[in-house]
């Protein structure tokens, strides 16, 4: 049943609906989770090699195209985590290049392996069974297949894990504190990504009816990676429009054809320069909305209560004999500590003297030379960052550390990752399990924004908020966690004098919560106005402790610190 | 046999070897790793062709021109697609600018040289005993390389001006070293580098369009194996990989020892990510990691970013 009497158009349909399969996994990895996928033709070519080997029988008998289809899906998952290994560990350019190797030596295998794949001259593409066998079939089969992956990758774009995969991106440091573990997000992103690059291999093979490696050239490559940066990064549509208009710009423009490539780069590097944000920004009009002026943080604290109340006491955060150095500065020097569930604990001193420092020995950012840390006796891992959330010790920064793109309701709900009942599965189906997760946790946000004072904004981009906005959002996102202790630094820095007063009734109403706040600052009429313990370190050692009434009249504090 | 590996091996393990010493050289001023290092040893040979046997020139003539043109192409990268992002290093969108700048190059080469690779001219003639001059010459190359760099960073000014940038960018720019003009510097002598990769390895790697991703792949693994900015390691690396790629091409054929390195290489990142000889100073390490956003050195604990575990990068 031809849409049109042009056959052309139909060729040219259904190539952008393969694109866009592999495209739509790529840009999970590419949009939302960061991750400078640039050779994912690789896994293209090898979904169409395998799709049409399988079905030619070139290597064994020959099987049914569409299992052989599902056997490249299947090969496409394994090889896109071989490929994305490099990326859970180390910096963004190592993983650019091995998936550059990847795809330099899938094609040179291609070439190489002549008895299964043809070498030079190639394999016949496989032929889907009836009604998918001729162009029409083909088209509607590949429309309904690139249906499914946005329907796919949209869920997963839109759930915890599609939020903590920007996370990741634009937060990194404030995602392991809020307990996700990178390794694990990407290895099923990986999974998913190479699985649908590699069925649009196959689905390319049955539509080229004979490949050759010459078909799968690295400029392919990058119409894949370029489409998604023009798309814009956390959009769907925009990738999809950016798929289109690539596919279509060398069919409109056939002189320009030769110079396809080369527009494409030029295209890559003024979007960089000129309009990091692509066509989704360009497309997003809520950003553009003017924000009432003069607008307040009202803290409600009934609504912190309803949050985090919690009636078991965890027992106490302890520091024994904590110290680290960076090269010879003894940032912490045989620190002891104890912070109580339900009290206010001040940290205050001079700069350099080790207050931050020993809030990332908490948080497991750094791992200590010697000493130990427990929470309620039980020992916390050094240098372990993401699995503090799961003890219950959420914290904020001294910069906020937040998501710009996306809505203040949605950093919020990042906070509450780690908190869902249902897996990465559940997610990209949008099962019923995972709609009840998402609802309590947009639930659970909107008390957060609430409690601290934020409810007005929920809908806005963070990167539009004012600094203190932020700062008050950070506390919302830690709550999330319904934490047993949390850690602040020096969150009224950059606060307005009447912003500090609401700060306190906040945090004051986190402790009648339950919940024990470790407090880093400078201010100091914050600290005694607040704290139930003061704790006054000085080049990484404990300079007094105490009551803020001993602290105030203590003489070397009141010397080296406080002054007179 | 043995010896016809030794000498391949050797050959393209220093071609891989200069690549390698490309992408420190641009890095060392900038935090950069740019894609451009490939391309500098593709144009290498294409300009090196064009001129000797297009235009019939004279080799040291040819030498200079390509060393001038490919200096060019390291400045102007500079320009366009590294300096603008300088400032958002955290982000990596040098990944994007500099691999959109390979591709123009590459892609203009495509147009204006044609896709089909052509004959680099034999420049000396000169085989030493039975080491033909295609398999020397770039191992000499590689040396002289080697030599002139470090007669560069210890003996003269401009060359410990770099090497201060490169150990402490503040401090350098604090003590008055014209950062800008050292980095613009740096990018035209990594050009030279990698065009001389490309010129001397001309006779086996042909003038080819397409030699820029290849290079950029296989002159990567050697800065992963010796350590990110350490140029000795990156000499080890190299010869290491083309001996290790050459023999394997041998034993068990193309196919498998393509495999072979990319599986080395995956190994290696994963095994030893900070390379196998570490990086030079554990300084460069810490402003490696600080150009990350995440840096353990006293000046960026006001700054709160945090770091996994300063004991074991201060060290790696």
């Amino acid at each position: 049943m031809p849409l049109t009497g042009n056959e052309y158009y139909g060729l040219i349909v259904t190539r952008i609906a393969v694109y866009w399969v592999l495209i739509a996994g790529l840009n999970l990895i590419v949009g939302y989770a960061g991750q400078l996928a640039i050779g994912y033709v690789a896994l293209f070519t090898l979904g169409a090699y395998t799709t049409a080997v399988l079905a030619a029988g070139n290597a064994f008998a020959p099987i049914p195209a569409l299992a052989a289809l599902a056997v490249a899906g299947v090969a496409g998952a394994v090889f896109g985590v071989v490929v994305g290994l490099p990326a859970l560990r180390l910096r963004t350019f190592y993983f650019a290049i091995s998936t550059l190797g990847f795809a330099t030596i899938v094609t040179q295998i291609a070439l190489a392996w002549q008895e299964v794949t043809g070498g030079g001259i190639g394999v016949v593409g496989p032929v889907f069974p009836a009604p998918f066998d001729d162009t029409w079939g083909l088209l509607y089969f590949c429309l309904g297949f690139a249906t499914l992956a946005t329907w796919i990758t949209a869920n997963v774009a839109r759930s915890r894990f599609g939020r903590a995969l920007v996370a990741i991106r634009d937060a990194d440091v404030a995602a392991e504190a809020i307990g996700i573990a990178k390794p694990r997000l990407l290895i099923m992103v990986f999974l998913l990504a190479g699985a649908l690059a590699a069925m649009a291999g196959g689905l390319f093979a049955a539509l080229q009816t004979y490949i050759t490696p010459d078909a799968f050239t690295f400029e392919l490559s990058l119409l894949f990676f370029i489409a998604v940066l023009i798309g814009g990064r956390g959009s769907i549509l925009g990738p999809l429009l950016g798929t289109i208009i690539l596919t279509l710009l060398p069919e409109v423009a056939a002189p320009l054809a030769a110079w396809s490539t080369f527009l494409y780069a030029a295209l890559l590097l003024a979007i960089v320069l000129a309009v990091p944000g692509g066509i989704a920004a360009l497309l997003d009009r809520r950003s553009r909305r003017p924000l009432p002026a003069n607008r307040t943080i009202t803290p409600r604290p009934e609504a912190v209560r309803a949050l985090i109340a919690h009636d078991a006491a965890p027992g106490a955060l302890s520091l024994r004999g904590i110290t680290l150095s960076f090269g010879g500065v003894r940032a912490v020097d045989g620190l002891d500590l104890d912070v109580l569930p339900g009290q206010i604990h001040g940290l205050i001193g001079p700069n350099g003297s080790g207050k931050t420092t020993t809030l990332n020995v908490i948080s497991g950012y750094y791992r200590p030379e010697a000493g130990s840390q427990s929470l309620g006796g039980v020992e916390l891992t050094p240098g372990l960052s993401t699995d503090r959330a799961a003890r219950g010790i959420a914290r904020t920064f001294q910069t906020p550390r937040l998501i710009g793109e996306a809505s203040v309701l949605e950093n919020v709900m990042i906070g509450g990752t780690t908190q869902g009942q249902s897996g990465f599965l559940e997610a990209m189906l949008a099962l019923p399990r995972h709609r009840r997760d998402e609802r309590l946790l947009e639930q659970r946000a909107r008390l957060a924004l609430q409690a601290v004072g934020l409810d007005g904004l929920a809908e806005v981009r963070a990167d539009r908020l004012q600094h203190s906005e932020l700062r008050f959002m950070e506390i919302a996102r830690a709550l999330m966690l319904r934490p047993a202790f949390l850690l602040l630094d020096e969150p009224a820095a950059g606060l307005a004098h009447e912003e500090i007063r609401r700060l306190a009734a906040l945090v004051r109403a986190v402790r009648e919560a339950g919940t024990g706040v470790l407090l880093v600052e400078h201010h100091a009429d914050l600290i005694f106005d607040i704290c139930d313990q003061v704790t006054v370190l000085n080049l990484g050692r404990t300079l007094a402790a105490g009551t803020p009434a001993e602290i105030r009249v203590h003489k070397e504090v009141v010397s080296a610190y406080l002054g007179a | 046999m043995l010896a016809s590996i030794l000498a391949s091996g050797l050959a393209v393990g220093a071609i891989y070897a200069m690549i390698g010493i490309t992408y420190n050289t641009m890095f060392a001023t900038s935090r950069v790793m740019s894609f451009t290092a490939g391309q500098l040893g593709m144009l290498g040979g294409v300009l090196g062709s064009l001129f000797l046997l297009r235009l019939g020139l004279h080799p040291v003539l040819a030498l200079g021109l390509m060393v001038l043109g490919c200096a060019a192409i390291g400045v102007v990268t500079e320009i366009v697609a590294v300096r603008p992002v300088l400032k958002s290093l955290d982000q990596h969108l040098y990944v994007l600018t500099t691999l959109a700048m390979a591709l123009l190059i590459q892609q203009f080469t495509a147009i204006q040289w044609g896709t089909e690779p052509q004959p680099f001219p034999r420049l000396l003639d000169l085989t030493i005993g039975g080491w033909e001059e295609k398999y020397w010459l770039p191992v000499a190359t590689c040396a002289v390389t080697i030599l002139g760099l470090e007669y560069l960073y210890r003996r003269t000014l401009v060359g410990r001006a770099f090497v201060a940038i490169s150990e402490d960018n503040f401090a350098a720019r604090a003590l008055g070293l014209p950062e800008r003009n050292l980095r613009i510097a740096s990018y035209a002598l990594a050009g030279a580098v990698g065009g001389l990769a490309g010129f001397s390895g001309g006779q086996l790697l042909l003038a080819f369009f397409a030699n820029g991703p290849l290079l950029n792949f296989y002159g990567f693994i050697p800065v992963a194996l010796g350590g990110l900015g350490n140029n000795r390691g990156a000499v080890i690396g190299g010869i290491a990989l083309g001996l290790f790629q050459q023999a394997a091409n041998f034993w068990v054929g193309g196919i498998f020892s393509s495999v072979a390195v990319f599986t080395l290489f995956i190994i290696v990142l994963l095994a030893a990510p900070q390379g196998l000889f570490g990086a030079t100073a554990s300084r460069r390490v810490w402003w490696r990691r600080s150009s990350e956003g995440c840096c353990p050195s006293w000046r960026c604990l006001a700054l709160a970013s945090p770091c996994r575990s300063p004991a074991t990068s201060i060290t790696g």
